[in-house]
């Protein structure tokens, strides 16, 4: 096994409401969700009519400008509403559950037995493929193209993250699975990366046909993008493929059997949950009975993901996201605070050695609200970026670039190495509140269209 | 608190867009944001935020300089009743410092903080906290007696021209505060060197006893003495200078003073201890070249009281770590500091028509800062170019 590589620089977020290590069947819901929004650049084109019946791995709707990527219905019953968001763009499309399960059928089988296009088609024809995205971009992977490596990291870092570890321990079989179908979609290694916190954990770490790394060290070194950094950096055309494990089962499961398994388990966590543990469910599923006799009383936020990279959603009509296993809850920091910049500090989280909080308690557990803390400012502070981001990147020359939209300086300063979520812990700690995430996903934008279309 | 917070609710319609008083609204937003952190929260992926914010950082900034304004007004008083050879006690010279200095804070801090709300209205911006820190520098780097006036003007000078034009605070090239101390010096130099300038009533004359001088260490030294005296003619010491019982600008002459704001900016982390560190270190490095090479008495000097002297350690504490106008790189940060304090020692003592070598240093400094960042980045480009060409052999 490869040594463990540790990471330096970063931050772990402390927050309270950690999920507790219990698994809890959720009732059914009544609504299943997939969020066109979910993916970078997805126009999407709905495939069946209103009311029409599906079943689980029927296709709802394909992106339109790669037709054969499809996406399917985790449940069986009927397709109940077209939801539109800004601008009338799609922002999901809900199917009814019958309670029934019946399913779809796709050929199954020993993937090392197959040929590459047969292992496309059904990993298309099942809706699995969007589950595959390709850094740069970090959009869908495209069907014809054969990346440098594919990558899978097997551990979060984020706030109140979960435990893939358990998460994941009694799937392994399917894992395999799952790895030996990628291993087919490219020519290079498929990196599985395990959290080098904890060497004493066993999950995953038998997984055959796999260069297995560990990584050591605080936020983000769970983030996949940081990892490919160290073990295999995106040159200018070049492609890494990145896969999450609980979809990596999903696809072992597919070939295992025949079938299109939706089911997942997500973390229900934050300070605003009664009780947070972790729940079996289905992809897409509507939030709401997750969240049953589960929300404090207050003003709260729910988040489907976690807090450094994650989506408001109603806590009413909202449903998880495709890629997230993890469910927050935090209160809404919508008060005013009195002279609230000069007070010592002793319950308020900061990276900034100027609150009391990092003298005197440095391993609190916060319970952090989504009030912005300040008012948004030109750049000022420097080298606040770097102390978080453990790539050989200049995040702020990078943001500037983007912001005055100089495509060949992004591309020279490592754009193609970044997603957001890599970069949000520089959003969190900038003094100048900036939205880096947002300008960087502008410039991902702005060079996908460049070199693309 | 919550009566106030009603008060403000209950006035604030009429700022709004549409409402009487809407021109005014920077300047209500910048007292009600002073009085209470706003209510707004995140809306993007990031849902949290640190709590630090600009103003925090800033008035940490400002706290680091309290010890070096205390010790100046403590300062002002006692060499002010030194020159009049009246024995007054410590309250009567703080009593005095007050007097002097304080009309000089109002002054600084009316004009460049009705410009910086002025343009921030314009813009439609919130106003930045910049120039707080700016407005609390200008007094400490300006000679006590500099008539009220000339710092309105230099102000003005110092936020238009070196702030404003160019986008406001975080645009600027030039360290605004030390923008309206070159101005003065270049515009005003009868008002800005020699010797009568530094010690409180000493251009008047009244009551002064004869023959006392009020030359800097760094005057007397460009006149190749090293034997160092006060106005009474009785010899300083080198803890005397540490100390700071000099003439000098209001806030420069204690570098213990300046050590303790030091020492605050490096352990709330909001001063470069880079920069301070290697400022220290190129002033050190260039006074032992000029021991080695010394052909004059002022070459001679011992390195390490060149730290003590003049502007160095105010400069290499408060000014040039000025994360806007300093290199923003880390390695560039090394460059920069060590630079400003080889600069600033060579223009000390090799152009004695220019004493206060430190400003001029760290002025030049800020504008190659851009360019040696762009090294420092265009070194990593080179990297990630170099590593695609290893791939693609």
């Amino acid at each position: 096994m490869a040594e463990v590589i540790k990471i330096k620089k970063g931050l772990d977020i402390k927050m309270k409401g950690q999920a507790e290590k219990i698994y809890v069947k959720a009732p059914r819901a009544k609504t299943y969700a997939i969020k066109p929004p979910d993916w970078h650049g997805l126009t999407p084109k709905i495939i069946p009519k209103l009311c029409d019946e599906v079943k689980v791995g029927t296709p709802i709707f394909f992106d339109k400008y790669n037709p054969e990527v499809k996406f399917c219905s985790p449940v069986s019953g009927i397709l109940s509403s077209i939801n539109r968001g800004e601008r009338r763009r799609i922002v999901e499309v809900v199917v009814e559950d019958d309670g029934k399960d019946t399913h779809e059928t796709f050929p199954h089988g020993d993937p090392e037995g197959m040929k590459r296009e047969q292992i496309v088609e059904n990993l298309l024809s099942s809706g699995l493929w969007p589950a595959i995205r390709r850094r740069p971009y970090t959009v869908i992977a495209k069907t014809g193209e054969v990346p440098k490596s594919i990558f899978i990291s097997a551990f979060d870092t984020s706030p109140l993250a979960p435990d893939f570890d358990f998460l994941l321990k009694d799937s392994e079989e399917d894992f395999q699975w799952g790895v030996n179908v990628l291993k087919q979609l490219t020519e290079g290694k498929v990196y599985l990366n395990l959290d080098g916190r904890f060497p004493s954990v066993r999950t995953l770490s038998g997984i055959k046909g796999v260069e297995i790394n560990r990584f050591k060290g605080p936020h983000p070194a769970g983030n996949v993008g940081i990892q490919i950094s160290r073990l295999d950096p995106i040159n200018k055309g070049e492609v890494v493929w990145v896969v999450q494990p609980q979809d990596v089962v999903a696809i072992g499961r597919l070939f295992k059997t025949g079938k299109y398994d939706p089911s997942m388990i997500v973390a229900l966590t934050g300070s605003r949950v009664n009780k947070p543990q972790y729940y079996k469910v289905i992809r897409g599923a509507s939030v709401s009975t997750i969240l049953e006799n589960q929300l404090k009383e207050g003003d709260n936020r729910v988040i489907s993901g976690n807090v450094l990279n994650g989506r408001t959603i109603n806590p009413e009509t909202g449903y998880i996201g495709f890629f997230d296993s993890q469910i927050t809850v935090i209160p809404e920091g919508n008060y005013y605070e009195f002279f609230g910049w000069i007070k010592p500090g002793l319950k308020k989280l900061s990276v900034s050695r100027s609150f009391a909080s990092t003298w005197l308690t440095p391993n609190r557990e916060f319970d952090l609200d989504t009030n912005f803390h300040g008012g948004q400012r030109a750049f000022v502070m420097t080298g606040e970026y770097e102390k978080v981001l453990p790539m050989d990147i200049y995040p702020v020359q990078l943001l500037k670039a983007i912001l005055v939209n100089d495509i060949d300086k992004m591309e020279q300063l490592g754009i193609y190495e970044l997603d957001e979520e890599d970069l949000a812990l520089c959003e969190f700690v900038c003094t100048s509140k900036t939205p880096v995430t947002k300008i960087l996903r502008d410039g991902l934008r702005a060079m996908r269209k460049e070199m693309e279309e | 608190m919550s009566a106030l917070r009603r008060f403000v609710d209950k006035i604030k319609p009429p700022f709004e867009k549409g409402g009487k008083l809407h021109i005014f609204l920077a300047g209500f937003e910048a007292v009600e944001t002073f009085l209470f952190v706003p209510n707004k929260v995140t809306t993007g992926k990031v849902h949290i935020k640190d709590a630090n914010d600009m103003k925090r950082s800033l008035i940490i900034v400002m706290i680091a300089m309290v010890p070096a304004l205390l010790f100046g007004i403590w300062n002002t008083g006692f060499l002010h009743f030194q020159a009049l050879g009246v024995d007054a006690g410590f309250w009567r010279m703080v009593g005095f410092g007050i007097l002097k200095i304080l009309p000089l804070y109002i002054v600084s801090y009316v004009v460049g903080l009705g410009i910086e709300i002025g343009f921030a209205q314009w813009r439609h911006e919130e106003v930045a906290e910049g120039y707080f820190v700016t407005g609390f520098l200008i007094p400490l780097v300006m000679p006590v007696d500099v008539p009220l006036w000339m710092v309105a003007v230099a102000t003005v000078f110092a936020v238009v021209i070196g702030k404003e034009v160019f986008g406001g605070t975080g645009m600027n090239i030039l360290n605004p505060a030390l923008v309206a101390r070159a101005f003065l010096f270049f515009a005003y130099p009868g008002s800005m060197s020699g010797d009568k300038v530094w010690i409180a009533g000493l251009a008047d004359g009244t009551g002064v006893i004869d023959g006392y001088s009020g030359a800097t260490i760094l005057g007397q030294a460009a006149q190749n003495t090293t034997h160092f005296v006060n106005g009474l003619g009785e010899s300083f010491t080198p803890m005397d200078m540490f100390l700071g019982f000099i003439p000098g600008s209001i806030g420069e002459t204690s570098t213990l003073a300046i050590l303790i704001g030091a020492a605050i900016l490096i352990l709330t982390g909001v001063g470069s201890w880079k920069i301070i560190f290697s400022v220290f270190a190129g002033g050190a490095v260039m006074g032992l070249i000029l021991n080695l090479f010394a052909v004059n008495d002022f070459m001679a000097l011992p390195f390490w009281q060149h730290l003590l002297l003049g502007g160095f350690a105010f400069g290499a504490v408060f000014m040039a770590t000025d994360p806007v106008s300093a290199a923003q790189t880390e390695r560039g940060k090394w460059i920069y500091g060590f630079l400003i304090g080889i600069m600033a020692i060579l223009i000390r003592v090799l152009n004695p028509a220019y004493p206060e070598g430190v400003m001029l240093a760290i002025l030049l400094m800020n504008v190659f800062a851009p360019l040696i960042d762009h090294y420092v980045v265009e070194a990593n480009i080179k990297k990630r170019l170099k590593r695609a060409k290893v791939i693609a052999n």
